[in-house]
């Protein structure tokens, strides 16, 4: 492959860069034109977000499926998620234009922060290689770091970064353990030669490698997925950080950890998948759902059940990689990609509605939603409707999702998870529509009656955007779907 | 394709919804209360398109050529294999019409009684009218499921924002929306195994292709899937405990469509899926099925003995009353594959008044519900200890209730009559020990109308002092004594009434859209 390929695949990430590197220039260029840096910044790193779309969209076009620069696929896999972070990371920072001004002055850094977590991001889901695997996983968690702890005078914020990186430290070393015993075993670190001397290997002694490997490997992507027990820095994070940043870390990145457990686990580990992987992988899912919607019942502050309804999220999500089958329709796989697609604008667009409010008010906690729909209709409505999504009520997004995991579930027989889930999704509702009650059925706080709440360009638009794709993927799920089936059954047919 | 008339009838309302949401005060300049007058007006308007269509189904459908009709088909997501696939049938066309009308009065009455956030009521009752309709004109299971559930919102909201505050609306609607929930991804489950099996999530296929036709443990198990959402709606007994609550919660216009129209969706479900699809399922869980009906229709009845509560009465008197429906369904399904003389025609009788008695409990415990609403309004509670006499205050009040209570008990000349014994007459000939335990309930009905609402309301003294304050629902004004039905009241019932004596004396023009769908299923199971 030329040069110039090579730099063609590479384009999204490159652009990201440049976008990430013009905006920290610029905002240091600038610093003494406060007026032309608070117009020009963001637009700077909108323009660059979406110029990156775009050029990711026109690559999707072409089906590539090649390796780049020796440690990077561009795959239909690793093109969905690309979408996914630049689009949730666009939706982010859109959210937060008037979020983050009024509570820090370094504006520009929080936004070039945010872009290179979305570079992370590009690169940790192409990576074909541990080696660029783990070094893509660590920029994306340094990042997150930063963001979260970015308010630094807000106690809570600083609190929540420390957890957090207390817990991706110790995640990651584990994690890079388990790639040490690989590499160790099959002298490679490239996944799909790894897969090739795994079964090249007649003597059966790499078996016994199989279930600590895959173990200690599945630790570090269950913490970015926050999956239960691999969870308790994200309750602590998620109310910490500031709004936008908890909405990317509980949509975009969590949507990484997936992505490398599929490449990983379908590329390089395909023959520990029997007896190692789904097993274990169904045993987290059950846990995830149960743990995360039972403990979400009793949280009273909205950030935190956001937080440990978005655990219970990725319970579902994760059945769609335990549930694999060969069928047209449900593969699994598409389904967990279809969940995450949905999943993203349904839930950004929950925590834009709470970055809303809390600006208008401050209020994070149940009780300052009483009678929000008094106040501000709008608002109600659509956390109503991003609500529903997220308890899976059609004609929404979230329901598409959920028909296409469990519809997996039942291709690959495994009722027992269809079962738990689907009970799980009937317990999840209570608490989602204790919102709703909040929201509709309690009178407004004494005096704040008609006090209406104004909504930013940013949140206004993001708003919409998010509403518009919810139902779009709910109704009109043609597209979506074929989308989805064909970034994943290169990978599922392979197998 | 020719005249989309059933996407019309669905979507329809959903449009007059939108339209409800819309600026008008900004736009045209109008005050709060201008605006809101327009909503109401609007709102009836729409309404009134859906029930004008439904009429033109009711006479344009073709009965002796039978069968689904007025079909449309379009693709809408291949890469699932799910369809626009709507038509109807003898069985949803009435049940159509009724969902119609119950909306157009529902809005009618509430348009008089709804004070408090008229904008969103008008807007979530036409929204809930896309949903029932929906789920009658869908032949594609995904299609119906996502109906099924467009109708769970609007009627949580109902429930919990007009609720009167002691009837614990939040409570109650919350009960409501996870009983339905919980049953419905059941249901979901059930729709992914049929699928799995025949690849198709086309009702009429599916039923020619009878999923799991060769394994009854999976052909049980989906079957449970669709019955327990169903079994919940209708509600029978043990599922039914939502339904006291939700009804007693919800404002009068909510209990009506409750009632009249959300029960009679499993109803209609048990018969559009369960029975066609799962035939040897059906026959394995048939008296399961009759044993449920049977126990719903006189545990029922004997709770509503003892109830206080007018309200709260006739809500469990709907658990009595959709018992004789399972009965007929478990009845029918009972029979399958037998193969005595005449079988078949006692099977689809008992199916008959089934169905009949989908759309007869639909008016006649809508009709209940209104005048529970009328007297309500009056007198602000609903003890039955604190009425009585009111026979000579409020005739026209009196007449009506007797005429539909009399309605209720299954009286010879009006239309519940012919339900019950279109059941029993079926069910004895199929379930003999079991119809002759249901019959209980029937006299237990008779009991508790003419007992417990006719004699501790209407007859014996009046008592002033029981309740010195009355609402005049003129001016809102303060009364000592109760004054009788106004207008809008009057007109609200008598469409009702007039169905329950036309089916009463005549019941052949709707018979004759049951027989024809059920003698084929029958026939074909």
């Amino acid at each position: 492959m030329s040069t110039a390929e090579t730099l063609l695949y590479l384009l999204p990430e490159l652009l990201l860069l440049l976008t990430a590197a013009l905006v920290f220039a610029l905002d240091l260029v600038w610093r003494h034109d406060p007026e032309r840096q608070r117009q020009w910044v963001p637009g700077v790193a909108i323009g660059g977000l979406a110029v990156a779309l775009i050029v990711t969209l026109a690559l999707m076009a072409g089906h590539p499926n090649v390796r780049v620069a020796w440690l990077m696929a561009v795959d239909p896999l690793a093109l969905f998620f690309k979408v996914i972070a630049i689009i949730g990371v666009a939706m982010v920072l859109a959210s937060a234009l008037d979020y983050i001004p009024g509570r820090t002055p370094y504006v520009g850094e929080f936004y070039a922060l945010l872009i290179a977590a979305g570079l992370a991001i590009s690169i940790t889901v192409s990576a074909s290689d541990l080696i660029l695997l783990y070094l893509g996983l660590e920029f994306l968690s340094i990042t997150s770091y930063v963001l979260t702890g970015y308010l630094k005078r807000d106690r809570r914020s600083i609190e929540a970064a420390l957890k957090y990186f207390l817990y991706g430290a110790a995640a990651s070393a584990v994690m890079l353990y388990g790639m040490s015993l690989l590499y160790g075993a099959t002298g490679t670190t490239d996944l799909e030669a790894i897969a090739r001397v795994l079964s090249g290997d007649v003597s059966g002694e790499m078996t016994l490698l199989g279930f600590p490997a895959v173990a200690l490997l599945l630790v570090g992507f269950s913490f970015k997925a926050s999956l239960v027990p691999f969870h308790q820095w994200a309750p602590d994070a998620y109310e910490g950080a500031p709004t936008p940043v908890t909405a990317f870390l509980s949509t975009a990145s969590k949507a990484t950890g997936f992505a490398v457990m599929a490449r990983v686990l379908l590329v390089g580990l395909p023959m520990f998948q029997e007896r190692e992987w789904v097993p274990i992988l169904a045993a987290l899912s059950m846990v995830t759902m149960t743990f995360g919607n039972l403990v979400a019942i009793q949280q009273s502050n909205i950030k935190r059940l956001l937080a440990y309804s978005s655990i219970a999220q990725a319970g579902y999500i994760l059945i769609g990689l335990v549930a694999l089958s060969q069928n047209p329709t449900f593969n699994g796989l598409n389904g967990l990609l279809i969940y995450l697609f949905a999943y993203l604008f349904t839930n950004i667009g929950a925590f834009v509605v709470v970055i809303a409010v809390e600006s208008a008010t401050g209020a994070v906690d149940l009780p300052g939603y009483a009678g929000l729909v008094r106040r501000s209709p709008l608002l109600a409505g659509m956390l109503l409707i991003f609500l529903l999504s997220l308890t899976g009520i059609p004609p929404t997004g979230g329901f598409l999702g959920k028909l296409f995991v469990f519809g997996a579930a039942i291709q690959a027989k495994f009722l027992s998870l269809a079962i738990v889930g689907i009970v799980n999704s009937a317990i999840a509702a209570f608490y989602y529509l204790n919102v709703v009650r909040y929201m509709f059925f309690m009178p407004a706080p004494e005096g704040q009656e008609a006090k209406p709440i104004a909504l930013a360009p940013g949140v206004q638009t993001t708003l919409w955007v998010c509403l518009a794709m919810t139902f779009l993927i709910g109704i009109y799920a043609q597209p979506f779907i074929t989308w989805a089936t064909r970034s994943a059954s290169f990978l599922v047919s392979a197998l | 394709m020719g005249f989309p008339i059933l996407t019309l009838i669905t979507f329809v309302p959903l449009l007059g919804s939108i339209l409800c949401l819309l600026p008008w005060a900004r736009w045209r300049g109008w005050d709060k209360d201008q605006e809101e007058d327009f909503i109401r007006r609007l709102a009836i308007a729409v309404s009134l398109i859906p029930l004008l269509l439904a009429i033109i189904l009711w006479f344009a459908y073709d009965k002796t050529a039978g069968g689904y009709q007025f079909e449309e088909v379009a693709s809408w997501i291949p890469a699932l294999g799910a369809s626009y696939h709507l038509g109807v049938d003898g069985l949803s066309i009435p049940l159509i019409f009724l969902t119609a009308l119950l909306t157009t009065l529902g809005l009618y009455y509430s348009a008089r009684v709804i004070k408090r956030r008229v904008r969103e009521f008008f807007m979530l009752f036409l929204m809930l009218e896309t949903g029932m309709i929906g789920v009658f004109v869908s032949l594609d299971l995904v299609l119906f499921y996502v109906f099924w559930e467009i109708g769970l919102v609007p009627m949580y909201l109902l429930i919990g924002i007009w609720g009167q505050e002691k009837d614990r609306p939040q409570y109650s609607a919350i009960k409501f929306f996870l009983y339905t929930l919980a049953g419905s991804v059941a249901m979901l489950l059930a729709i992914l195994g049929v699928y799995y099996n025949t690849g198709t999530f086309d009702i009429v296929k599916a039923a020619e292709l009878r999923p799991f036709s060769d394994n009854l443990t999976l052909a049980s198990l989906a079957f449970w899937g669709f019955f327990l959402a169903f079994a919940i709606k209708m509600p029978a007994w043990p599922f039914h405990t939502w339904l006291p609550d939700a009804h007693t919660a919800a404002p009068t216009a909510g209990s009506v469509i409750l009632a009249g129209v959300l029960l009679k969706l499993g109803a209609y479900g048990l018969i559009r899926i369960n029975l066609p699809l799962f035939p040897e399922a059906s026959k394995t869980w048939a008296p399961l099925m009759v044993a449920l009906g049977v126990i719903s229709i006189v545990y029922g009845a004997f709770v509503c003995m003892a109830q206080t509560d007018l309200k709260r009465l006739i809500a469990y008197s709907s658990v009595s009353h959709m018992g004789y429906v399972m009965l007929g369904v478990g009845a029918a399904a009972f029979a399958i594959g037998m193969t005595r003389p005449g079988i078949l025609d006692s099977a689809a009788m008992a199916l008959n008044g089934a169905a009949l008695q989908m759309f007869n409990h639909g008016i006649i415990t809508g009709g209940l519900f209104f005048l529970v609403g009328v007297i309500y309004e009056r007198a602000h509670t609903r003890e039955l200890n604190l009425f009585g006499g009111l026979s000579a205050k409020v005739p026209y009040f009196y007449g009506m209730m007797m005429v539909t209570g009399m309605a209720s008990l299954g009286l010879p000349g009006l239309a519940g009559f012919w339900s019950e014994f279109f059941v029993f007459r079926g069910a004895f000939d199929i379930v003999r020990v079991w119809a002759a335990i249901g019959i209980i309930g029937v006299v237990v009905t008779a009991a508790y109308i003419l007992w417990r609402i006719v004699q501790s309301v209407f007859l014996g003294q009046y008592d002033p002092e029981k309740i010195p304050h009355w609402t005049d629902l003129i001016d809102g004004s303060e009364t000592h004594e109760p004054t009788d039905m106004l207008g809008f009241e009057k007109v609200t019932m008598w469409p009702l009434v007039f169905f329950m004596l036309l089916f009463g004396i005549y019941p052949t023009p709707i018979l004759a859209f049951f027989n024809r769908v059920t003698t084929t299923l029958m026939n074909a199971l």
